[in-house]
């Protein structure tokens, strides 16, 4: 029996720790069987939703000519950009804040609280605002500005935490992101006080955190970026596991620290900037994913990695679509409703952080 | 064979330039099979930078650190990881990784690109938490154990790296008496049995006289005393070392010297 200690969550985690004996090959192949089912599952279904039903056996029948397939139709040009883009931006959010939370040493940090999606939103916003002139080139351009916009504030953190040696303290860490976010914040609105109103109503629901994309191409052009990213997770795994631990020890185990750093936070703001330039600054996904699937999988980065894209994907495709149902006709973006999941979340989370 | 040899190492200050405040200066020492040597000085004396020094967390600015005669910075990362590995005063994991967990990460530096364990490296593991006396706790939480438990468990993670030299900076420090005891007798058994060289830095005299052979004596960086502990661990050492009278004398029933701090000098 694997002792407990009381909390129930703690029980659960003994007997999936008790499961080590079956080795982590086999947990892996779980984990990431199960993350892709989970993804694949929301993505499927997600479309069926929606103020026309569809079925999914209709939609598939390759029998019937496109043109007269409404199911199809709806399917696939419709609802299914939305959900892939829903799914898309979750696994970037989730797991770059699982890469973040590692790196900063920190379960509080995340891309959005530290003011690292904002960095990106501005970035976007001044390629939408003063690049608007050259619009041929735009759709390459977002995603590109974005991510030049996070690494901008991921070298402002890090410099800080850097500073301090051994500070990655909640405290330092929450008052950087305040800061950050409220200077990039102060920018963006100045960009909206020069901008026509047409266009401020616009970057307005995309600065809420929206997935209302018209076609496959935000999706198509911030894919590379992310495929590129979330490799780059996969692989620095086992040495996040062991900067988390402690930086000296994995020094001392034979890890380059500098440069599992820099490769680090580099692919956590490649991923932030192209989950960004898909759906806007969306919020708390970062901290709710990372902590539910460290309390399934663990700790173990190279489970809960995997864990992060399956589960983020689904997270966010669900949320998103509580948004577009909810109060139907009528679309919630989908950054209100993870706000309203996660600001409570975020908190209580700080408590039991305190404790 | 892991040697220091006039070894000098100055932080690098904020305005860049001056070098002049060297933590370490002109040290040399060699720690191999079987050594258990005590590293002691006051704060500030460079006993952590020394030990660093020899981790290869720090490169000397002067002076070479060799492994096998080899200099470190020739070696790759995992292959001195394979041969030296470091404890240190505490560990502060993240997140809430338990016992195996954090001892499995010890087999890293074996481990190929993918850093996967298999059934040799779980073995590895068990055995290092059986020789640390912590095999009923793999499955605890890092997080709930007891801080002579958590020295434990990370001296297992030091033996499942399978290094023969293990630099320990100040293990015992933030231990109440009983667990200081405890890792002691582990460290002394370990050095025994498994012919690990040990370098150990303390303000622990007591606990250097009892467990370490020789010593090496730390002032602004300076040796100022190095042999065997019965020679060097002596009144006079001691009031150079920290500015303190002490009364040293052997204790028939501990086996070794014992130091009773009497007062400042100033």
């Amino acid at each position: 029996m694997p002792p407990t200690n009381g909390e129930g969550v703690v029980s659960a985690r003994d007997r999936i720790a008790h499961s080590t004996i079956q080795g982590i090959r086999a947990r892996l192949v779980t984990v990431c069987l199960g993350s892709v089912a989970l993804a694949l599952g929301a993505i499927v279904l997600a479309p069926l939703a929606g103020s026309t039903s569809i079925s999914l056996a209709h939609a598939f029948d390759l029998t019937r000519p496109w043109a007269s397939n409404v199911d199809a139709q709806i399917f696939f040009v419709a609802r299914l950009p939305r959900v892939l883009a829903a799914a898309l931006v979750g696994s970037a959010l989730a797991a770059s804040g699982v890469v973040f939370q590692a790196l900063l040493r920190n379960p509080l940090a995340t891309p959005f609280t530290l003011g690292i999606s904002s960095g990106a939103a501005l970035g976007a916003m001044l390629v939408l605002t003063i690049g608007g002139a050259f619009a041929a080139t735009t759709w390459a351009a977002v995603p590109a500005a974005s991510f030049a916009g996070a690494l901008a504030a991921v070298s402002i953190v890090y410099a800080l935490a850097a500073a301090r040696h051994r500070g990655f303290s909640t405290s330092v860490l929450l008052l950087a992101g305040v800061t950050l976010n409220s200077f990039f914040s102060a920018l963006i609105l100045m960009l909206q006080y020069f901008a026509d109103m047409a266009s401020v109503m616009q970057t307005l629901r995309w600065l809420l955190g929206d997935l209302d994309v018209a076609s496959y191409t935000p999706i198509v052009v911030a894919l590379p970026m992310l495929v590129v990213a979330i490799t780059a997770f996969l692989v620095l795994a086992p040495r996040l596991n062991l900067l988390s631990v402690s930086i000296d020890a994995a020094a001392m185990r034979g890890v380059d620290v500098v440069r599992t750093q820099r490769i680090s936070f580099l692919s956590a703001s490649l991923a932030t900037g192209a989950a960004v330039s898909i759906g806007g600054p969306i919020g708390f996904v970062g901290i709710i994913v990372p902590h539910l699937v460290r309390l399934i999988v663990g700790p173990d980065h190279r489970l809960a990695l995997p864990a992060s894209l399956g589960f983020g994907a689904a997270f966010l495709v669900a949320c998103d679509l509580v948004g577009r149902t909810v109060i139907a006709p009528l679309e919630l973006p989908v950054g209100i409703v993870t706000a309203v999941i996660g600001g409570p979340f975020f908190l209580w989370l700080l408590v039991k952080h305190a404790q | 064979m892991l040697s220091a040899r006039n070894v000098s190492f100055a932080y690098p200050t904020r305005r860049g330039g001056d070098r002049s405040r060297a933590a370490v200066r002109n040290v040399s020492i060699d720690v191999g099979q079987g050594t258990f040597i005590g590293v002691l000085g006051p704060n500030g004396s460079g006993k952590s930078t020394l030990l660093k020094l020899l981790g290869r967390l720090l490169t000397p600015d002067a002076g070479t650190v060799t492994l096998d005669g080899r200099p470190l910075g020739a070696w790759p990362r995992q292959a001195v990881a394979r041969r030296v590995a470091m404890v240190p005063q505490e560990t502060h994991p993240a997140f809430d990784y338990t016992v195996l967990d954090l001892v499995l990460m010890g087999r890293y530096p074996h481990l190929g690109a993918l850093a996967i364990e298999g059934p040799s490296d779980l073995a590895i593991a068990r055995d290092a938490l059986r020789a640390t006396g912590m095999s009923a706790f793999e499955s605890r939480l890092f997080s709930t154990l007891s801080g002579g438990e958590k020295q434990r468990v990370v001296i297992a993670g030091a033996l499942a790296q399978q290094a023969d030299v293990l630099l320990l900076d100040e293990p015992t420090a933030s231990l109440d008496p009983g667990h200081q005891l405890e890792i002691a007798a582990l460290l002394v058994e370990l050095n025994r049995t498994r012919a690990l060289g040990l370098l150990l830095s303390t303000h622990d005299l007591n606990l250097a006289a009892s467990v370490c052979h020789d010593l090496v004596m730390l002032s602004e960086g300076m040796v100022i005393g190095t042999g065997p502990t019965g020679d060097v661990l002596t009144g006079a050492n001691i009031e150079r070392l920290y500015g303190i009278r002490a009364d040293v004398r052997f204790h028939p029933e501990a086996g070794h010297l014992t130091v009773v701090p009497l007062r400042h000098l100033s």
